[in-house]
């Protein structure tokens, strides 16, 4: 507790320079100050592979939260299958890796003086900015939805943590014979397989504890966004008259005196109301002047991942605004990370960036407790469209589910969390 | 335009030598599975480490990853994608990592 108050009144500090005493780690004179907001799955393996590339540059994590959750398993947390310690890391390891992590909160960046300033005071000053503050939510999108959230009553559990284990606390409080309605919001959103895993877990745990329980699955796109053949065969294979799935049936809003969401011909009723409202690149994003598109996302040059509209500052995760074909995943923050981690080192040595970056989606997603099913996808620099896209004959997803894919999926996870964190 | 970045590169000392990068770049993409590196830490994990295999061997499966001759549940629609200097520009670099 006392190391880490002094890291982080150490980390705020309102003259340049002065972090360098702490970068302990450089073996040689520090050349430069690259500054990370968000230790999610983009801004901690940006971190780290700075660092592991070239260790003089001094890197500083700014993440509000004291430990990092996944959402990849998170969904497993829901059914029983796994738990909150499991998808629970520390980000100590960052700090041997020379990484100096500060807890504490952006609260905004000042890209012409290049500062960051903390919400408990004081300026961080950078020479290269990442921002990789994932998703929040438009809430005004579903009518009564923050009161219904601030109430307790309605939840996304669309960021892992508290709301993770909220959910889980309803669907065991829920009565046998009672209905679990995830709406699900209109592409794109973080992680399209997810939902319907989500939708999946509940359903696995319902057969096994609540048989006459049901999952209704409200989506406001035409149809399964990803993995739709697998997803559809395990249901109807594994949870005939447990699982509903509904197409085009977006929540406008919700009623939690009536229990009811409503959609744009009817409402409908459940007992766990488990609402995914349309997401936007994160506030900082928003605050700093970031976002390009559609008031939502960060658009970027994805040769370095760095803003179209504020030089300096490099975006990743789920807050950028995706390339064509390219989901809002674990996977693909990670190789943004490493495509700006190269950049960044590139730019600060007068090297330039790699002419062709390529990076790989790969995302595992459960459909009962042992078997899970896979999409993957190898995304390269296209100079004529100036952008990632999915290379032609490459990719694709799972012949079928599998308890071995469930096994693959376990060891991607674990692999992922230590790409990032280990 | 890649002679004047190698020459660029030479002329700052960098950690690592100009012609390694591209092959350290296209590997960084294999460790959510392979590792940081290739070098899997992770428990109970089938994943095969990558570090310090031979280069021809790494070379010789992923060709036949893509070509459909060796089996897999995911590799064969990876492989597809990279092409014959990327897949040797890989081999070379986590041939040349240690174990």
């Amino acid at each position: 507790m006392k190391r880490r108050d002094f890291l982080k009144y150490a980390g705020a500090t309102t003259a340049a320079g002065s972090l360098a005493g702490l970068a302990s780690c450089a073996t040689t004179p520090s050349k430069a100050r690259v500054v990370v907001i968000g230790g999610g799955f983009g801004g901690a393996t940006a971190a780290k592979y700075i660092r592991l590339w070239d260790p003089s540059i001094d890197v500083v994590l700014v993440e509000r939260e004291s430990a990092f959750t996944s959402c990849p398993i998170s969904n497993l947390v829901l059914a029983g299958y796994s738990n909150m310690q499991e998808i629970g890391h520390s980000y100590d390891a960052l700090r041997r890796h020379g990484v100096q992590v500060v807890s504490d909160e952006a609260s905004a960046i000042d890209p012409a003086k290049k500062t960051v300033r903390l919400a408990r005071g004081g300026d961080i000053t950078y020479e290269r900015l990442i921002v990789s503050p994932g998703i929040d939510f438009n809430f005004g999108e579903v009518q009564g939805y923050e009161a219904a959230m601030n109430s307790g009553r309605v939840l996304h559990a669309w960021k892992a943590g508290a709301q993770t284990i909220e959910l889980r606390r309803q669907l065991e409080q829920m009565r046998d014979g009672g209905v679990y309605v995830l709406a699900i919001p209109l592409a794109p959103y973080r992680c399209p397989p997810g939902p319907y895993e989500r939708a999946s877990m509940v359903a696995a745990y319902f057969k096994q504890a609540k048989p006459r329980s049901k999952v209704l699955v409200l989506d406001a796109n035409p149809d399964v966004t990803s993995k739709g053949g697998l997803f559809k065969a395990a249901w109807k294979d594994l949870y005939p008259g447990i699982l509903e799935y509904r197409g085009n049936a977006k929540a406008i809003g919700v009623d939690t005196a009536n229990m009811t969401v409503k959609l744009e011909v009817e409402d409908v009723k459940g007992d766990v109301l488990n609402i995914v409202p349309p997401h936007r690149a994160g506030n900082i994003a928003m605050q700093a002047g970031l976002i390009t598109t559609n008031n939502r996302w960060c658009d970027v040059d994805w040769r370095t991942m760095e803003s179209k509209k504020v030089p300096g500052i490099y975006v990743l995760g789920d807050a950028t605004l995706s390339a064509p074909g390219m989901p809002k995943s674990a996977s693909m923050a990670n190789g943004h990370a490493k495509i700006a981690a190269a950049a960044i080192i590139g730019a600060l040595s007068g090297r330039g960036a790699d002419p062709e970056p390529k990076i790989i989606n790969t995302c595992y997603s459960f459909v009962s407790q042992k078997e899970a099913i896979r999409v993957s996808s190898v995304h390269q620099w296209n100079a004529g469209q100036s952008t990632l896209l999915a290379v032609k004959g490459s990719g694709g997803v799972s012949a079928a589910r599998s308890e071995a894919e469930g096994t693959y999926a376990w060891n991607w996870a674990r692999t992922m969390w230590a790409d990032a964190l280990a | 335009m890649k002679a004047i970045l190698f020459v660029a590169v030479a002329l700052t000392a960098a950690p690592v030598a100009a012609q390694e990068l591209p092959g350290r770049n296209l590997a960084a993409t294999c460790a959510i599975c392979h590792g940081t590196e290739g070098r899997v830490t992770t428990k109970d994990s089938r994943l095969i480490p990558l570090a310090g295999l031979p280069r021809d061997h790494i070379a010789t499966q992923m060709r036949a990853f893509r070509d459909g001759k060796r089996p897999a549940t995911v590799m064969h629609q990876i492989a597809k994608g990279y092409t014959d200097p990327q897949i040797d520009a890989m081999a070379a670099w986590f041939a040349a990592q240690k174990r």
